[in-house]
């Protein structure tokens, strides 16, 4: 186990919820920009992460105030889903699963690529690297971090 | 200590985001400015109906789509700047068929354009749009009815629809949208410029200026 950020284990397990609250609201507040303000409709797929993300933000800062470990037994579920989906929506963005099995073959394609930055950071990437983030501190805070 | 770092953390995202949102916002607000003076040519065109003397100063040109909703909730607006100002406010009207099949109905105005009824039979589609749209497709059967009783020769005006010059006109208001990236509907230009942002107030406000600067008191 790493060495603990504070001092004791409960001090710990509110630092890993806490960036896990840090990533979820960065992703939000992303997400919400690119919607509301540059005005991108988001795909079918994006709005079943958005349904997974979104809740984190809240759920998260619940958990926090005061500590409690179990915040994980409620987040987990959400962070998963969206993990899940965000790996299916990378591997239609990058070809690996053909568009005519998703579901959202009309109106905005999933497989589109609205923003690519630096060349290969694209949003489905960007979705998967939150959502682990977010899993990995939570199953670190799950069981890892002792009663 | 923990509160203090997670009050920190919110304001700091929240800050991050409502700076990009005002710098956003800021740089396509004189993006579209620009745009808009350089492509000053494709906003009035010779085809296009019009409200008020040719004489007024103060130019409105709005793209709309006679399917939009937001469109006939903004009309009566518009209309009662026009009755405001008789004199003063000249409005162009331009098309911008974005929904499914809107461009059946927009050949059918300009059809009736033909025969100098066209903002009657706007204003008849317009106050039964429910009628006639559903779930944003046009049913195209459902628009007739409400073109009876306004005098048209709706024998002639179907054959008109189908002339392939009115097929020309729209696909030139559509080309003038794209140009002056008008990608939703209504749209307005006020003396060549576009909204700053999208409402009520902000057309009204535009308007109130250009008038002030147009006629000054």
């Amino acid at each position: 186990m790493a060495r603990p950020l504070f001092s004791d284990a409960a001090d710990h397990g509110w630092t890993l919820v806490f960036l896990a609250w840090v990533v979820a609201t960065t992703a939000s507040l992303s997400a919400l920009f690119l919607g509301e303000v540059m005005g991108y409709t988001p795909c079918v797929l994006c709005w079943y992460q958005r349904i997974c993300m979104f809740p984190l933000v809240p759920v998260l800062a619940a958990g926090l105030f005061p500590f409690d470990r179990r915040v994980t037994r409620y987040a987990l579920p959400l962070a998963l889903a969206g993990w899940l989906l965000a790996l299916f929506h990378w591997g239609v963005a990058s070809g690996l699963i053909p568009e005519r099995v998703t579901p959202c073959s009309q109106g905005v394609p999933c497989s589109q690529e609205l923003v690519v930055w630096f060349g290969f950071l694209t949003l489905p990437m960007l979705s998967v690297l939150a959502f682990s983030a977010i899993l990995f501190l939570l199953l670190l805070t799950r069981f890892k971090v002792p009663q | 200590m923990k509160k203090t770092l997670f009050i920190a953390a919110a304001a700091v995202l929240l800050l991050a985001f409502l700076g990009a949102t005002l710098y956003y916002t800021q740089e396509r607000g004189d993006e579209a400015q620009r745009h808009a003076s350089q492509n000053q040519a494709a906003l009035e065109r010779p085809h296009a109906p019009t409200l008020g003397p040719t004489r007024a100063k103060v130019r409105i040109v709005e793209f709309l789509d006679p399917a939009c909703e937001t469109c006939r909730r903004f009309y009566p607006f518009v209309k009662d700047m026009l009755i405001a100002h008789p004199e003063e406010i000249h409005l162009t009207l331009r098309y911008a068929p974005f929904h499914q099949g809107s461009d059946q109905v927009v050949a059918l105005l300009m059809a009736a354009q033909k025969q100098g009824r066209h903002w009657e039979a706007l204003e008849a589609l317009l106050n039964t749009q429910n009628d006639w749209v559903a779930h944003h497709v046009v049913q195209p059967d459902r628009v007739w009815p409400h073109l009876e009783g306004l005098g048209l020769d709706l024998a002639q005006l179907r054959r008109d629809a189908a002339d392939p010059e009115i097929a020309r006109l729209i696909a030139q208001d559509l080309a003038d949208a794209q140009t002056l990236n008008v990608t939703k509907t209504p749209e307005f230009f006020v003396d060549g410029q576009p909204l700053p942002s999208f409402g009520y107030e902000q057309l009204k406000e535009m308007v109130d200026a250009a008038l002030a600067r147009a006629y000054p008191r």
